[in-house]
């Protein structure tokens, strides 16, 4: 039986003390083990940042990549070993900002892996810039008077792309966020799930308790994630309520599943093997 | 009068910018360049500097940023390090073959992987041969002193290139030195009004980034060599001019003991200052050892270094580079390569260290002297050694 603690490093964890990734860590840990995905099955890829120092903190194959650059890595990887279980830790400025443009092609591409991006609406690691998804008005040591641009909204941006699994966690509801991790490593296709996460250092508004004052969980609420317009509207819902869940999920076939190549199994585990090759050419 | 105060080498040149009445800041944080434009912002916020900082996602973008306010005529400044500079690597040469006046602060840092965010020169060697006016500062006082010769140096109507200034990433962008500001009267028409001569303006329209087919390329590549190799005397002068009005004068390579010497050590960055530690114990001891650290890197001082290490019988080269497959270190491969014509050669030999922020004590500089010229006085086997590396 696979358990979380086969999920555990020595490596010493570095992350402030209260740091929201802790509890994405743990979720995904505890989702791995409940799927009994042991760690050779499991492919962990990271970009640069907080977030993506996730991998070095897990006992698990691992790529820490390139800061942005965690998505085109992780497809090919998928495409050239489809019997890869991938899962990418990002955060938002990562995967939205530096990465956006691989974001949006991994989402048009539907490759088969799991995206959990640490959102915690600030670059962490660089001490507290604003990332993506800052808000306006937020103030840093960039931006004195406050950010001027309309926040990045990863739901909808996913949506408009068809991405088939867009879902929301809390790095504080531990269980919940396990579920949906669950979900998209179950889910055939491109999945992602941006985790709402404190930054304690750097973000003094988005908090623990801010979090949990407003967060709902979509799945105790009657509403379905089949319907895309209401995920439309869902991923528009922020303020005094944050839904959180599974905000759309919608079965469609993969990039791998459409490759006729792949269908024999993956590209790795193939020989070299030209001579039915030479025969035809001998026929034209 | 200018001021004496206690500065982070990196506060130093966002004084220096303000100095010199930047229009456009555009940059990506990225350690351990990140003080100077988190400082540049504080300024443009508290209206310090009447510019406008944008803040972009990522170096390709504050790079491209970068020439396009430089093109429309704003005097347009941005920082960096590591990956960020090698992420803005095509559009670096796109700003020197466009001729733009962009000047840019690097926190010189290791490049990935391993993934390392301290130290080293393998961000702006691997970029060395983008066409931009490349200098080294190796404390607080140089970096702000640099900077502000900077702006005149590109901006100069006989130069017109981009600038890039170097320092070593936490080093020297994080320690808080003694230096002397200069107060914005002293400077008083020391860097004119910025007047880019050719900006896009839809009143005298320009065509920048066309496209050249194969006979006309060669031409303007050669063109482009010819005009950066022409910017040494402007850059010599305005140097000059710098030490003239303000006592600190500074010079393509600089020479730490010139006296009579069989052993040359050759460095370029922060490293050498601790070198200089060593070559004291050393000279105390009656050894014949002296140094001689480049400055200015691109355009390459090849006269002044043939000069420099002329009638010399050892040369040592210390580089913070590996060029992986290659030669060893840069600086000693240029080395080798301005002197291999010259009747009198020395015996060179080749260290590296200090990669990914490791330190290297005057101990390990007078070890490797001592070791560089036993190794001269027998025969090379290797190009390089590598100083304090556990095999
Ligand atoms: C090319 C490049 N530019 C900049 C950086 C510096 N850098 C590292 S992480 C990061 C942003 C991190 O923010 P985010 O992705 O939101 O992750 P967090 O640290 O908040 O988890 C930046 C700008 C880098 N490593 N590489
Ligand atoms: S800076 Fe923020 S994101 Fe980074 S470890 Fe600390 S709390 Fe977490």
């Amino acid at each position: 039986m696979v358990t979380a603690a086969d999920f555990e490093s020595k490596t010493e964890i570095k992350w402030c003390p209260g740091c929201g990734n802790f509890g994405i860590l743990a979720a995904m840990k505890d989702a791995l083990a409940k799927l009994g995905l042991s760690p050779e099955k499991v492919l962990v890829i990271s970009g640069i940042g907080q977030a993506a120092k996730t991998p070095e903190f897990m006992q698990c194959n691992m790529f820490h990549a390139l800061h942005g650059r965690a998505l085109p890595l992780a497809t090919a990887a998928k495409i050239a070993n489809h019997n890869l279980k991938i899962l990418v830790n990002t955060g938002d400025g990562d995967c939205y900002g530096e990465g956006g443009n691989h974001f949006m092609h991994a989402v048009r591409r539907n490759i088969d892996l799991t995206v959990l991006a640490h959102n915690n609406m600030v670059y962490g690691l660089t001490k507290g810039q604003a990332s993506p998804t800052s808000e306006r008005g937020t103030i840093t040591r960039v931006h004195q008077h406050g950010v001027i641009m309309e926040p990045f909204n990863p739901l909808a941006v996913a949506l408009s792309l068809k991405a088939g699994f867009v879902a929301r966690g809390f790095s504080g509801r531990m269980e919940h966020l396990s579920s949906i991790i669950q979900q998209a490593l179950q889910y055939n296709g491109f999945s992602l799930i941006d985790v709402l996460q404190p930054c304690v250092s750097f973000n003094h508004v988005n908090t623990h308790r801010w979090y949990s004052e407003r967060v709902y969980e979509l799945e105790k609420e009657n509403y379905s994630p089949a319907d895309y317009m209401q995920a439309m509207v869902k991923a528009q819902e922020w303020g005094n309520r944050i839904p959180i869940g599974i905000v759309y999920k919608q079965d469609k076939p993969s990039f791998t599943d459409q490759v006729f190549a792949l269908k024999d199994g993956p590209l790795v585990d193939r020989t070299y093997s030209p001579e039915p090759l030479r025969e035809l050419l001998k026929e034209l | 009068m200018s001021r004496r105060v206690g500065m982070e080498a990196s506060f130093a040149i966002a004084e220096a910018v303000k100095l010199a009445e930047a229009e456009v800041v555009a940059a990506y944080p990225i350690t351990p360049q990140t003080h100077i434009v988190e400082r540049l912002s504080e300024m443009v916020a508290d209206g310090e500097i009447d510019a406008e900082f944008i803040c972009v996602e990522s170096e390709h973008s504050a790079m491209s940023a970068c020439v396009g306010s430089s093109a429309v005529g704003a005097r347009t400044f941005t920082a960096t390090a590591g990956q960020g500079l090698e992420l803005m690597h095509e559009v670096l040469f796109v700003a020197s073959s466009s001729r733009l006046p962009i000047v840019m602060a690097v926190a010189n840092r290791a490049l990935s992987g391993p993934l390392n965010v301290w130290g080293d020169q393998s961000d702006v060697m691997a970029a060395r041969d983008c066409g931009w006016i490349q200098y080294f500062a190796e404390n607080a006082q140089e970096s702000f002193d640099l900077t502000l010769c900077a702006f005149k140096i590109a901006e100069d109507p006989q130069v017109l290139f981009p600038v890039m200034l170097n320092i070593d990433g936490f080093f020297v962008s994080h320690v808080v030195e003694p230096l002397y500001l200069l107060e914005k009267e002293e400077l008083e028409g020391f860097i004119p009004p910025y007047q880019y001569p050719f900006p896009l303006d839809p009143r005298r329209p320009v065509t920048m980034g066309a496209f050249a087919p194969p006979v006309l390329c060669t031409e303007t590549r050669k063109a482009l060599e010819v005009a950066l190799q022409g910017t040494r005397e402007t850059i010599l002068r305005v140097w000059k001019e710098f030490g003239d009005r303000f006592g600190r004068s500074y010079k393509p390579i600089e020479t730490y003991r010139t006296e009579d010497a069989d052993t040359i050590l050759v460095g370029i960055g922060c490293y050498t200052e601790t070198a200089s530690v060593a070559i004291d114990t050393m000279r105390a001891r009656g050894e014949k050892v002296v140094m001689v650290h480049l400055r200015l890197w691109r355009p390459f001082p090849f006269p002044e270094i043939r000069a420099a290490l002329q009638g010399a019988q050892k040369v040592l080269v210390f580089d913070r580079c590996i060029i992986l497959g290659g030669p060893g270190g840069p600086l000693c491969s240029e080395i080798k390569s301005a002197l291999y014509g010259e009747e009198k050669k020395p015996k060179i030999f080749n260290f590296i260290g200090g990669l990914g922020g490791r330190d290297i004590t005057p101990r390990q500089f007078e070890d490797m002297i001592a070791r560089g010229r036993e190794i001269l006085d027998s025969k090379v086997t290797v190009e390089y050694e590598t100083i304090g590396v556990r095999e």
